[in-house]
């Protein structure tokens, strides 16, 4: 497939951020970004401004995932439009402000891209977070960052869906990525999860030194796992816990899950199985913060998404 | 070694929730209070959330630690309505399950707790004679294959135990590892459900009065912590645990080898002389408190053969001060042969105290 009369063309990806902390918690973002604070080399690529950023200091601060509201749930229209004030939660003031300074979202003047670090207590890896399956620069960066790490594995989770995609803080700019890895408990910095982060990045940053500089990157495809559906933990009817990820589920993140495998089990070890229609791939599988959300893994269905060729214009 | 006889174990107390996102011990003891689980054969168990507030929140405390709360000051201390939430409790719980150190306390206090280190199950003490403590631990290390059960010794005054634990007339934390804050895994609960288990069987076996014989056991008492490099002005960390000592817990540290990679990507090595065992390596809870890992020597116990008293009977005890009062005032009570028997068993104990003290 030649690619000389389909290429779509972008601006220069001029101005990148990079965002830790915005869950307070997560030990690496908040690691790297600090450390890129105080000396920035590592991240520089010509052409090209990054910006590493603090998003939630307060809960870098006391070390929590947050301090009023989930940071990376607050970029809502409602949240970012409302007349600011010192009444409003912590996180929302942080939204606007973090709107004024990378946004407006959905202007041109918003950043190029934002990468957002995170860490998760599930056995997920690296996993990329795409938000937009027509995002033809992300995919093409994406599938330039699993080139580079291969044989290493770098699943891309694709958030693009009616009900469960939230409005994250790396929603202000043009081309936002999520950058998740774990399994790293909250609280605690593990040097092998940091090396991982730091590598995709640099491969991330490397993508727009090359894209900056004029070259083409031919069309290709992406495997993506697409978000499907979110499962509870069973509960009573007091809204406890009565059952937990079962053994056999447990760290099996991107695994597939067939009907009929077990999936919970009861505190007397009673085994409860996926009922759905058919295969799927869970993840985020025991996820510490998701226990107040409702949330004890999601499940997703593979997919392979198309990118054009792309050059800057 | 001379078998000892103890007081039977009948009220033991076993508690969750010390730390509010350690929930290993929040879904055991939940479970516990939803069956009403109490009286069970020769034993009576009260289970305790210990801090709800924090459970509540899911958070480790909410203004400061329980679970160093309890020294004999701490416990003393006036209380106002300024005085922090967890201090307030901890002087509850020593009404509940204490007084520490009074004849009313509970025979045994058994705390569950979870660590992001990778430490298997451990028995946490005060005290490395504690004859109790130690059976129980070697019948867990004995009934229990799955996992690696070690038992550390934090060596402390009774006055200056700051620890929950420390409220009974014997007592431990039954710390399991890795488990993140937050999370519960099904294989770490069923290990710390297996654990809980075995304990109380050990003491319904121990107060019907199966004796159980001595021998030798193995202990890491604690030597010192470790900090993490720190910056001069912000005392931010600026190494992580070293990929070779991450999640090797109990494996031997020997001078040179390495403990910290920096940010930069140097080696810092450990520097002390003398090899000693790590372990709460990267715990989460303790950043705060300045320890990265802390080192530990490993010794053999000897422990002693222990019955429980039978009904009308006196224990012996092995410290040879209180022995000889007792003696003292024994001796004017006994008949002839009784006192002969009393002398054989004070001389034997004499020669024995280099050994087992």
């Amino acid at each position: 497939m030649t690619s000389s009369t389909n290429v779509s063309c972008f601006h220069g990806a001029r101005r990148v951020a990079i965002f830790g902390g915005t869950h307070g918690n997560e030990m690496s973002g908040v690691t790297l970004v600090n450390l890129w604070i105080q000396n920035g080399k590592e991240i520089q690529r010509k052409g090209v401004e990054t910006k590493p950023f603090i998003t939630n200091p307060r809960a870098v601060e006391k070390c929590t995932r947050y301090v009023d509201t989930d940071l990376n749930r607050a970029f809502t229209t409602e949240n970012l439009s409302a007349p600011s004030g010192d009444d409003l939660p912590y996180e929302v003031q942080r939204a606007q402000q973090i709107n004024e300074i990378f946004g407006p979202k959905g202007s041109p003047e918003a950043y190029d891209v934002i990468f957002d670090l995170h860490n998760t207590t599930s056995n997920m890896g690296c996993t990329l977070i795409l938000e937009s399956s027509k995002d033809h620069f992300n995919l093409q960066m994406m599938h330039y960052i699993k080139k580079a790490i291969a044989p290493d594995s770098c699943p891309v989770l694709l958030t693009e869906h009616p009900l469960l995609k939230y409005s994250t803080s790396r929603s202000v700019a043009k081309h936002p990525i999520g950058l998740e890895v774990g399994p790293q408990p909250q609280g605690v910095l593990r040097s092998n999860i940091f090396e991982s982060m730091r590598v995709v990045l640099k491969h991330a940053l490397d993508f727009i030194e090359l894209f900056n500089e004029g070259l083409e990157f031919p069309p290709c495809t992406v495997d993506v796992f697409r978000v499907s559906e979110k499962m509870d933990y069973p509960r009573d009817t007091n809204g406890n816990i009565i059952a937990m990820v079962h053994p056999n589920l447990q760290d099996c993140d991107w695994e597939p899950l067939n009907p009929g495998d077990p999936m919970f089990q009861t505190f007397d070890g009673t085994t409860i199985r996926y009922e759905g229609a058919g295969t799927v791939y869970p993840t985020f599988i025991n996820e510490a913060a998701y226990y107040e959300k409702q949330q004890a893994f999601v499940t997703t269905r593979r997919e392979t998404l198309a990118a054009g060729a792309i050059k800057k214009a | 070694m001379e078998e000892v006889v103890l007081p039977t174990v009948s009220r033991v107390a076993l508690c969750g929730g010390t730390h509010g996102n350690e929930l290993s011990g929040v879904y055991l003891v939940r479970e516990r209070l939803k069956r009403k689980v109490e009286e069970e054969e020769h034993i009576s168990v009260v289970t305790v959330m210990s801090n709800p507030r924090a459970v509540q929140q899911c958070r480790r405390y909410t203004e400061t630690d329980l679970n160093r709360c309890f020294t004999h000051a701490t416990l003393s201390g006036p209380v106002t309505d300024k005085t922090p939430y967890e201090i307030v409790r901890s002087q509850e719980l020593n009404t509940l399950l204490g007084p520490k150190g009074s004849p009313e306390a509970m025979d045994l206090v058994c705390d569950l707790h979870n660590t992001t280190a990778n430490m298997g199950l451990c028995l946490i003490a005060y005290s490395d004679c504690d004859w109790i403590s130690l059976h129980i631990y070697r019948y867990l290390q004995r009934q229990m294959s799955d996992i690696p059960v070690r038992f550390i010794h934090f060596d402390l005054p009774l006055n200056e135990a700051y620890s929950l634990d420390s409220v009974g007339k014997h007592g431990f934390a039954i710390e399991i590892g890795p488990q993140a804050h937050g999370v519960v895994r099904s294989n770490i609960l069923s290990t710390m459900q297996e654990g809980v288990q075995q304990m109380l069987e050990w003491v319904r076996l121990f107060n019907s009065g199966t004796p159980f014989e001595g021998g030798k056991v193995d202990v890491y008492t604690m030597v010192k912590n470790v900090d993490y490099p720190r910056d001069f002005e912000t005392r931010g960390i600026t190494a992580a645990i070293h990929p070779q000592l991450q999640d090797r817990d109990f494996c031997l540290l020997r001078p040179n080898d390495p403990v910290f990679q920096t940010f930069s990507g140097e080696t810092l090595k450990y520097t002390g002389t003398e090899p000693l065992y790590p372990f709460f390596i990267n715990e989460c809870a303790y950043y705060e408190k300045g320890i990265a890992l802390s080192l530990a020597r490993q010794r053999s116990v000897g422990i002693p053969s222990i019955r429980s008293e039978r009904e009308g009977e006196q224990g012996k005890r092995k410290s040879s001060a209180e022995e000889m009062e007792e003696e003292e005032e024994i001796k004017g009570e006994m008949e002839e042969e009784g006192y002969q028997k009393l002398m054989e068993y004070g001389e034997e104990s004499d020669s024995l105290n280099g050994q087992y003290k």
